[in-house]
């Protein structure tokens, strides 16, 4: 393949390119369709001449804050970006747009208006060769949606397991309440035709007659009931113990939210830091449900679920995940078509997971910036939730013996310095709990 | 010997044979519980539906039914912005400087806001501010979320919108010009320079436009006065830190005198520095906060206050105005006059005289003085009101003359003495407007009645004093469909701007160099200001005029209580509930009235069985108004000869039910002044006040209050001995007196380490002024329980003051009395006779919280360890540990604590704020709501603390050494209350501990309180 930006073949190119241009601006109408057929996007590459590979690859570090493939974002959407503009525009725009907007040029122009007068970066350091990777890319065809198949196959696959398990418990039930059925018949069939043979059948030796005696003996035995009673109260008082003890205890309770947000994707697959969306929780005693403008910070370029299918953290559809994403929009009234506010907002009405009762005052900032625990050491591995819950049992005795065991951690703290040195001396060891520094005292905690 | 004092806490105490007052003292209640009288009575027991059987089937049904119900937590929503506000982080507070300017009360503060509400009013404590914001100003925070607010403008009384109401307001402005008819703006005090401009900017449009100015506390003759000497109407300003004599005649100046805001600078002065305090004489008919808090307090009648006043300029200038005799208080008044005179520069007068010759002579004598705590050129701008404009305007509106009228900020209907005039005028008026918070006497009277915001929910400028220009931003949107004045100034003056930048653009002039976002940051900036120069005047025709002065039947001496003013936050449940800090009577108003006269007049006060207080009727006469059913208070220290009546009681309108309480006292305010001759007479039937007074009795223990002389405080000083004046209690020990001190039954824990906190008052600098109380219910989700509640000692103030009447007026002579007595019934005979206030008691204001005791007596009797003690000196509730048996209340010697006989939140018995929505955003997030059945009490502001602690530990630095505050201490403004952590020895509470006039509470019985007193030392010199 010839490569691009030599001048040999320059005017070579020239014509390529007017003539893929002529037929874009054909096929421009009918662009989705165009995209999707196979014969055009086979022509594409043949027609330009670069490498789809690195021009993915630059396109990712490059393009990808502002525009995308598919959709417009805060520029335009770049498939088949090569045959709407000639190669020579494509350079000049991408180097330096502000000059060709300037310059008059009407296309250039027309682009600029359409986006909201947002100057594109320019790219001096991109060469007319990584431009054409670029485009190359560009002009790949868009893959099938395939994902919707797999989701349908997915789905029948499950409900078909499901119904299969059910039909095999179904025929086996069957099969033994037929046998059960049979057994009857047969000792009844038996018991006649030895009526009628006229064998005496013992009838005292039937098994609900030895029950009968055997729970007369057991009534008798006064010991065994003794036990049996005591047995049987020391049960019943495990179970009722453990019944009211986990009364108002929520650990594990996993609320349905009005968004399906998965902590798996963002703080697991992506590495998203808690404390990015969780600002509060550093300087606050809540930690804080984020406002949406945080969300938006990465949602307003990211407007459908991007990562693979294949990935194991992936636990719905693509389709689902991105529905999810356009409630967010809905609620902060970001409207994708026009990549613009609308502002109609709806505020999100989140289930909140951790409760604390009032009479207890727990403060973020006094645990996650003085005391520089993880947030994962009372939230446990948040960034492996699918759907978030409570992980602890938040209760008095789980919080106390955390303070009986963890050290404050007072190095480099101005605060502790004398404090600690006085009560380390006190109390004669070298790191103090949090117990030791008054932290099981009712009233830090109780007001 | 300071203990050697009897303190005794009402008049109920005087009547020898008073069963109550001994029976008080020994049972807690006077009558035993009548439980035979249900259980005693087989007859009904046995006729009653519900056997035994029933009643514990009921019980387990209801038992299983609760925890059956209790087993499914509720689903509870956390709804975040959308657009989080940069500023706001939830949880985290932010604070606003802003200034209250409501007419009445004036003062630079901060707001503290959470979650973008307002929850608390604090100190501005920039230097320069002109602070001091006494119990209503930190209450206003409430009135905000006032339920009962108009919520939008009303046309007719029908909901319209503003188009609608600035549209007919603006075609009656154009008919009023066409027609050649007058317009009258009819305001408050708003010392806004901007709101004036505006004002100003109408009269250029419309023409025959008038601006009058009404305060409904008049200070009109003050102002007279000030205008006559300088030609300026404001009121002088007084610095009482630069003062060693002060001579009060007639001036509630640590009360709401001209505006209050005096008693920092006159604390400064009280506490005694080497060897030296501030001489304060106090001539005065009421019993005043000044009043209790003066060293020498002669009690007379008004005549015989302008007769003192005239021997004052007397003696001062050595004039020689021939002037009567008052009487056997002659020689006392003349050494007032003798100890001014010698004072010179250093003296000073004041005078409360609702009299332009008493303010007139005021003003001279202080010049003659040369006194330095007069401050005239620094003048106060806080009043502006002419009382003789206002009766002009309403003579004005009964002969037609007025078109249109706007009122703003004012409510004359309720306010008036002559309101059905004004009523019947309003009713010529072709179009009358109130702006106002709340649809009030007035707004239900006008065409318009305008929903105005509150001063959290808006801007504007103040000049409080001539230096200072303060700025006041809002701190809330505003929550209903309100809007300010000034807004609709604007409109109607065609101005498109809106008044934010109005007000930006007109006070850059002002702004004396700073920057506008410094200026709204620190909420005022002080201006350089010429000064003021007298222009002379004839002082020698106003004493002789004074001189004149006669007494004509009883003289009525109108005031204001310090919770609730003028009346215009009536609705405010924490001001109704502060119990006042004379009478300590709460939810009322009435008339005071000293013994003789009250004998007299067959008026009486009384104690019934359940300790609550009694009162007899009286109906008052004022010329030809009668206020009927006024209830009566014997009050000690009440001149003979005169009586008192609050103002800001007996309002009707836009007032919750248990809200309306006391008579209204404006009605007696004839031609708007404050002194007025009255007849009073016994009516019919009892009134029952809400009185916080025989409870408790602390009687015939002088180690609860110590308080002693300059003289002697000066001698022990000299002799290194302050057992002289503040004696160590001692107890016996193995047959051997011993300092109590020294005795323990426990082991102490170590508190060298770590934080240990002491909370110190200073009784000579604590004014008993209240600002205390209202910001610790505001900090602390105190609950209001109602007067019923009240009347039967079941109030909730976590922090109460005290107030006990000593009997002595010469100490040594009271001494050799007691010691001259001999026998039992001899020495009972003797203290009872000392019992006798002679007319004139002595007064101390004690400050009483928790006193966070080391040895708490407290939690040693807790079944259920729910009270415990803390490493850093606070004694601990646990609210939720609590089951509510009340041992510690019975155990704790302090009576500090407080029992939830009822739930107060979220139940409509108690009508007040914490069972609306709106009335509970007030709550402070950071302190738990306590519910039914629990005990609570003072926690010394842990949450406060601890947030200091955190601030610091964030920082990764030493808390510094005053950091730690209380609400209590925060907002004591004259310093008589000082937190801090004592392990700290830079800090002031540390220092404070080794003082030595400082002891502790009931020191004899060991429980080692946490928090400090200083004896009280009165100047008698």
């Amino acid at each position: 393949m010839k490569k691009l930006g030599n001048p040999k073949s320059f005017s070579k190119t020239i014509f390529s390119l007017a003539f893929s241009a002529i037929f874009a601006v054909g096929v421009s109408a009918q662009e989705p369709v165009a995209t999707a057929a196979p014969a055009e996007a086979a022509a594409a590459p043949a027609a330009g001449s670069g490498d789809p590979v690195k021009g993915k690859e630059l396109f990712n570090t490059n393009c990808a804050a502002c525009h995308k493939l598919d959709a417009k974002m805060t520029g335009p959407a770049l498939r088949g970006v090569g045959d709407k503009y000639d190669k020579e525009w494509l350079y000049k725009w991408v180097k330096n747009s502000s000059d060709l907007i300037k310059s008059g040029d009407a296309k250039a122009v027309k682009v600029y208006e359409e986006f909201a007068k947002a100057n594109m970066t320019a790219f001096p350091q991109l060469s007319n060769g990584d431009i054409d990777n670029i485009v190359a890319y560009a002009m790949e065809p868009a893959p099938e949606p395939e994902v919707a198949k797999t989701a349908v196959a997915e789905g029948s696959e499950k409900t078909g397991s499901g119904i299969s398990n059910n039909l095999i418990l179904g025929v086996l039930a069957f099969i033994l309440g037929a046998l059960i059925f049979v057994l009857f018949s047969v000792n009844k069939l038996m018991r006649n035709l030895a009526k009628k043979e006229g064998v005496d059948v013992p009838e005292d030796k039937s098994p609900a007659n030895a029950v009968v005696s055997f729970a007369k003996a057991y009534v008798k035995n006064q010991f065994i009931m003794v036990v049996t009673a005591i047995l049987f109260l020391l049960t019943s008082a495990y179970f009722m113990y453990g019944y009211f003890m986990q009364i108002g205890v929520d650990k594990g309770y996993e609320p349905i939210q009005p968004i399906h947000y998965s902590h798996k994707i963002h703080a697991g697959e992506n590495g998203i830091d808690c404390k990015y969306c969780h600002s509060s929780a550093r300087v606050s005693k809540n930690a804080g449900i984020p406002s949406l403008n945080v969300c938006m910070n990465c949602h307003k370029n990211i407007s459908d679920f991007q990562g693979s299918k294949d990935s194991t953290y992936v636990d719905y559809t693509k389709e689902f995940y991105t529905a999810e994403i356009q409630k967010l929009y809905d609620a902060v009234g970001w409207d994708k078509a026009t990549q613009k506010y609308t502002g109609k907002t709806k505020p999100v009405k989140w289930v909140r997971i951790h409760n604390l009762p009032d009479f207890v005052y727990f403060n973020h900032s006094q645990h996650v910036t003085v005391g520089g625990i993880e947030c994962q050491k009372c939230h446990g591995k948040v960034e492996s939730f699918e759907v978030m819950k409570q992980d602890q049992p938040l209760t008095m005795g789980w919080c106390v013996n955390c303070h009986r065991e963890t050290n404050v951690k007072v190095e480099d703290n101005g605060y502790y310095a004398k404090i600690h040195d006085q009560l380390a001396k006190k109390l004669g060891v070298t790191k103090l709990t949090a117990a030791q520094m008054g932290g099981l005292e009712c009233g830090k905690c109780h007001y | 010997m300071a203990s050697n004092k009897k303190y005794w806490k009402s008049v109920e105490e005087l009547n020898e044979n008073s069963s109550i007052v001994e029976a008080l003292q020994s049972n807690e209640f006077v009558e035993q519980i009548p439980v035979d009288e249900f259980l005693g009575d087989k007859e009904n027991l046995s006729n009653s539906s519900t056997s035994r059987r029933d009643f514990l089937k009921y019980v387990g049904f209801s038992t299983a039914a609760a925890s059956l119900a209790a087993c499914e937590g509720p689903v509870i929503k956390s709804i975040p912005y959308v657009v989080q506000p940069e500023e706001i982080i939830p949880g985290v507070a932010d604070y606003y400087a802003t200034t209250i300017a409501d007419g009445y009360d004036f003062a630079n503060i901060l707001i503290k806001t959470r979650e973008g509400r307002p929850i608390k009013v604090e100190n501005n404590s920039t230097e320069g501010s002109v602070t001091g914001a006494n119990a209503r100003v930190h209450a206003s925070v409430l009135s905000l979320y006032d339920n009962l607010r108009l919520k939008s403008p009303k046309i007719n009384k029908k909901e319209a919108s503003w188009n609608e109401v600035n549209a007919k307001v603006k075609a009656s402005l154009v008919d009023a010009k066409v027609k050649g008819g007058q317009v009258v703006v009819l305001t408050n005090t708003t010392a806004s320079p901007s709101t004036d401009k505006l004002i100003s900017d109408l009269a250029t449009k419309y023409t025959n436009v008038k601006h009058v100015v009404y305060d409904a506390i008049s200070d009109s003759n003050a102002l007279d006065a000030f205008q006559a000497v300088y030609g300026f109407r404001a009121l002088a300003n007084y610095n009482f830190e630069n003062a060693d004599t002060i001579v009060s005649v007639g001036a509630d100046f640590l009360g709401d005198w001209q505006g209050g805001g005096y008693d920092a600078g006159y604390a400064k002065g009280r506490v005694p520095k080497n060897g030296k305090m501030s001489k304060h004489i106090q001539i005065e008919a009421n019993m005043s906060l000044a009043g209790a808090n003066a060293d020498k307090r002669i009690p007379l009648t008004v005549a015989n206050q302008k007769l003192v006043l005239v021997k004052l300029y007397n003696a001062v200038t050595g004039a020689g105005v021939s002037v009567g005799s008052i009487g056997k208080l002659d020689s006392e008044v003349e050494k007032a006059a003798q100890q001014l005179k010698a004072a010179g520069s250093k003296g000073v007068v004041v005078t409360g005289l609702d009299d332009f010759d008493a303010q007139y002579l005021v003003l001279g004598i202080n010049l003659a003085l040369k006194s330095e705590a007069f401050n005239p050129s620094d003048a106060k701008l806080t009043r502006k009101g002419d009382a003789k404009a206002v009766a002009q305007l309403v003579a004005d509106m009964n002969a037609g003359k007025v078109h249109t009228l706007i009122m703003s900020g004012v409510n004359p209907v309720y306010t008036l003495a002559n309101s059905k005039e004004f009523v019947a005028g309003l009713g010529k008026v072709k179009l009358s407007v109130s702006f106002s918070t709340k649809e009030d006497e007035t707004a239900v009277k006008t065409t318009i009645a305008a929903a105005s915001s509150h001063y959290l929910e808006s801007w504007n400028d103040v000049s409080i004093t001539r230096s200072n220009y303060s700025i006041a931003q809002p701190t809330i949107r505003p929550l209903f469909n309100t809007k300010q004045f000034q807004e609709a100034l604007l409109t109607w003056n065609d101005n498109a701007t809106p008044y934010y930048d109005f007000l930006k653009g007109f006070s850059a002039a002002n702004l004396g160099g700073k920057t506008w976002n410094q200026a709204v940051h620190d909420g005022f900036v002080v201006t350089a200001i010429g000064s003021l120069v007298a222009q002379g005047g004839n002082f020698g025709g106003s004493a002789s005029k004074l001189a004149a002065a006669k007494s004509n039947g009883l003289d009525l001496v109108l005031y204001s209580k310090t919770g609730m003013g003028d009346g215009q936050q009536a609705n405010n449940p924490w001001l109704q509930e502060f119990p006042d800090p004379i009478t300590r009577v709460s939810w009322d108003n009435y008339v005071t009235v000293s013994k003789a006269d009250a004998e007299k007049l067959s008026l009486e006060n009384f104690n019934v069985a359940n300790g609550g207080l009694n009162g007899s009727y009286a109906t008052i006469k004022v010329g030809n108004a009668t206020l009927e059913k006024v209830p009566v208070i014997i009050q000690p220290g009440q001149a003979v000869g005169t009586i008192g009546l609050a103002f800001g009681y007996g309002r009707k309108e836009a007032l919750k039910e248990e809200m309306q309480t006391g008579v209204n006292a404006y009605t007696l305010y004839a031609n708007g002044n404050a002194n007025q001759s009255a007849t009073v007479t016994l009516a019919d039937g009892e009134h029952e006040f809400a009185c916080v007074q025989l409870q408790r009795t602390l009687m015939g223990r002088g180690d609860i209050v110590k308080d002693t002389t300059l003289s002697i405080f000066n001698k022990a000083n000299e002799a290194g001995d302050k057992e002289i004046y503040n004696p160590t209690p001692v107890v016996s020990l193995d047959h051997k007196e011993v300092a109590a001190t020294s005795v323990d039954l426990w082991t102490s824990f170590d508190r060298t380490s770590g934080h240990h906190f002491n909370l110190s008052i200073d009784l000579n600098s604590c004014t008993g002024c209240g600002a205390c109380v209202i910001a610790c219910h505001a900090e602390n989700n105190v609950p209001v329980v109602g007067k019923a509640e009240v009347r039967r000692s079941r109030d909730m103030h976590w922090l109460r003051i005290d107030r006990y009447y000593s009997s002595e007026e010469t100490f040594s002579g009271d001494i050799e009395k007691k010691e001259g007595s001999t026998g039992l019934s001899g020495t009972i005979s003797t203290l009872q006779e000392m019992e006798d206030p002679s007319a004139n008691p002595q007064v101390v204001f004690q400050p009483v919280m928790c006193q966070h005791c080391n040895h708490a007596p407290c939690e040693t009797v807790c079944p259920v360890a729910a009270t415990s003690h803390s490493r850093q000196g606070q004694n601990h509730m646990a609210y939720n540990r609590c089951v509510g048996t009340r041992y510690c209340a019975n155990n704790c010697p302090y009576k500090v604590r407080r029992f939830n006989w009822f739930l107060y939140n979220k139940n409509d018995e108690f009508d007040y704020h914490m069972n609306d929505d709106l009335g509970r955003m007030v709550l402070n997030p950071d302190v738990n709501v306590r519910s039914r059945g629990v005990m609570e009490k003072c926690s010394m502001c842990i949450q406060m603390t601890q947030a200091t602690i955190l601030k610091a530990k964030k920082e990764g630095k030493e808390v510094g050494k005053d950091d730690f505050q209380t609400a209590c201490s925060a907002a004591c403004s004259s310093g008589s209350m000082k937190f801090g952590d004592v392990n700290n020895t830079a800090s002031d509470v540390a220092q404070l501990l080794e003082d030595d006039r400082m002891y502790h509470l009931l020191e004899s019985i060991g429980t080692k309180p946490n928090v400090m007193y200083h004896v009280k030392v009165r100047n008698d010199k």
